[in-house]
């Protein structure tokens, strides 16, 4: 089954080309890599995804819907979440008020029950926090749910951030360089948080990377950008030995050799 | 009985707190920054002034009196409404000054409706704000706005002031949780403006001008932001500085800007910025794992 379907998406940032005719179809429960050097606009498709900038040009299609025209919380709302290159959590909020803010949408109650506390009010909240605790818990984060945000270690952040695009219960899960930073080590517990989660929350992921080591060993397929523009596709073994991927990555003289 | 002048002081103060409690929702909690709260204020006193005066004035008080306070609420509210779609697309300084423009437009507008005085001022009321009445409505206040905060509303209000895109990301419907965050804090404001025109029986349009705004943004910073208990108490505080300072004459307005500097250098979040009294959280939302240190 086709989830997320591109066609001919174009975008500009004044007269600068960031994406140009970029075409994506992901199956469900397929994890794509979208690799290139940094200003290729691998971070610009999900920001089109998303409904962050506007899509000018182009088709961007979700289990069915058209987003063009839906706002970011409603995409959200269908099912997609992301993390961010530079982690953007919520500082000042404690790690459980992090999570719960992604249940913003699955939460029924209206604007009059909550001002009164009444039942309908009480009972899914008393849900919302059982269901964050749960999540937390099986991450193993539980005793950290009521620290503030900002005092977690780098690697609990990036962890934590992951953990609240995976509350807000998506099919799509967009990773926008969750290596970044890493050392080889946490490299390695990351690929395998990666395939785990993947695996128990049922999950399509497209994968923004850098590190060449992850993105070869956990994609399935992977999608070379360049300035804009689409320079390969395929099996990671085929990527490596690409030789316009060579060329993009290591510059003219490798490439030709 | 208590001393009128005491009396008189804590009615202040309540008046202060309902003020400061609806300012906190909007630049402490949500992070925004608006000093059109005058504004709010002026339209809950006029509106309320005139269903006492022109148009219940033979109804029993004990009806007509919630009932104008409610009404100067509403009204209030609904400016809210307005002042909130602009502030979808706009933040911080910018909206400042779409709120500011708004508190110049409500002066203005009331200064040139004859009907209710004009730049004279609106007189008739009669003194139907009293300590009870004033305890009632800071009850009421702490209860709704603490309710909202701690509500998924609330959590979106929060979002908002720490990442407004990610808070969109996950899910959050942020014109949906500015609406009712300018709507409940232009509620309050009204109200007290209600009480405030039925204590001193006289208003007028310059009364709610920027200084006044600033005294309810000043009591918000001194107290904290983010934290209802930091919005009582430096309401509270706030008056009684004024009180006690006042044999100082002119003097005191050099006093409290300069305690005002000093709080900001030494504790820039005022008393107690992001804490709060643990009377006010709910019981589900404590931290209820044990401390193992």
């Amino acid at each position: 089954m086709t989830l997320l379907k591109i066609n001919d998406l174009t975008h500009y940032f004044g007269g600068l080309c960031a994406v140009s005719r970029f075409n994506l179809t992901v199956e469900a429960n397929e994890l794509i890599g979208l690799i290139g050097p940094n200003g290729a606009g691998k971070s610009t498709i999900f920001n089109l995804i998303t409904g962050i900038y506007k899509v000018e040009k182009g088709e961007i299609n979700f289990a069915g819907q058209d987003l063009l025209s839906k706002r970011t919380n409603q995409i959200s709302k269908l099912g997609i979440a992301r993390t961010f290159q530079n982690i953007r959590l919520f500082n000042e909020l404690t790690v459980l008020d992090n999570v719960r803010i992604s249940h913003y949408a699955s939460l029924k109650y209206g604007p009059l029950s909550a001002l009164l506390h009444l039942d309908g009010y009480r009972s899914e909240e008393m849900r919302s926090i059982a269901e964050a605790k749960q999540l937390l818990s099986y991450f193993k984060m539980e005793g950290l749910a009521y620290e503030t945000a900002k005092n977690l270690a780098y690697g609990q952040q990036r962890r934590l951030e992951i953990i609240r695009a995976l509350a807000a219960k998506p099919q799509l899960l967009l990773l926008d360089e969750p290596a970044a930073g890493m050392n080889p080590n946490e490299i390695d517990q990351l690929m395998e948080f990666v395939s785990q989660i993947r695996k128990q929350f049922n999950l399509t992921i497209i994968l923004i990377e850098h590190q060449m080591r992850m993105v070869m060993n956990i994609c399935e397929r992977l999608k070379v950008m360049d300035f804009g523009v689409t320079i390969a596709e395929g099996k990671p073994t085929d990527i490596q030995n690409d030789p316009k991927v060579r060329e993009a990555y290591l510059g003219d003289k490798f490439g030709a050799a | 009985m208590i001393n009128p002048y005491i009396e008189l002081i804590l009615m202040y103060i309540g008046i202060n707190i309902i003020l400061a409690l609806s300012l906190n929702l909007v630049n402490g909690y949500m992070g925004e920054f608006s000093v059109g709260h005058a504004g709010f204020m002026a339209i809950g006193a006029y509106v309320a002034s005139v269903m006492t005066v022109l148009i219940f004035p033979a109804w029993p008080v004990l009806l007509t009196f919630p009932l104008a306070i409610v009404a100067g609420g509403l009204a209030a509210a609904l400016l809210g409404l307005i002042v909130a779609i602009p502030s979808f697309k706009t933040r911080g300084d910018y909206l400042a000054i779409v709120t500011l423009a708004f508190m110049m437009m409500v002066k203005s507008g009331l200064e040139n409706i004859d009907a209710i005085g004009g730049a004279r001022g609106f007189l008739g009321m009669d003194r139907l704000t009293n300590l009870p009445w004033v305890i009632f409505w800071v009850v009421i206040t702490i209860w709704v706005i603490r309710n909202f905060i701690y509500s998924n509303y609330g959590r979106g209000v929060l979002a908002i002031r720490e990442d407004e895109t990610v808070g969109e990301l996950m899910g959050v419907n942020t014109r949906q949780v500015k609406v009712l965050a300018f709507v409940i804090s232009a509620f309050f404001a009204g109200v007290a403006g209600g009480l405030f025109a039925h204590l001193l029986q006289y208003i007028n349009p310059t009364m709610f001008d920027i200084l006044k705004s600033t005294d309810i943004l000043v009591m918000v910073y001194l107290g904290g932001v983010g934290s209802l208990g930091g919005s009582i108490i430096g309401a509270a505080l706030f008056t009684i500085l004024l009180e006690v300072f006042r044999p100082l004459q002119v003097w005191r307005m050099v006093l409290i800007p300069l305690l005002l500097v000093l709080l900001m250098i030494f504790r820039s979040r005022g008393i107690m910025g992001f804490t709060e009294f643990r009377w006010l959280i709910p019981k589900r939302e404590k931290n209820d794992t044990p401390k193992n240190k």
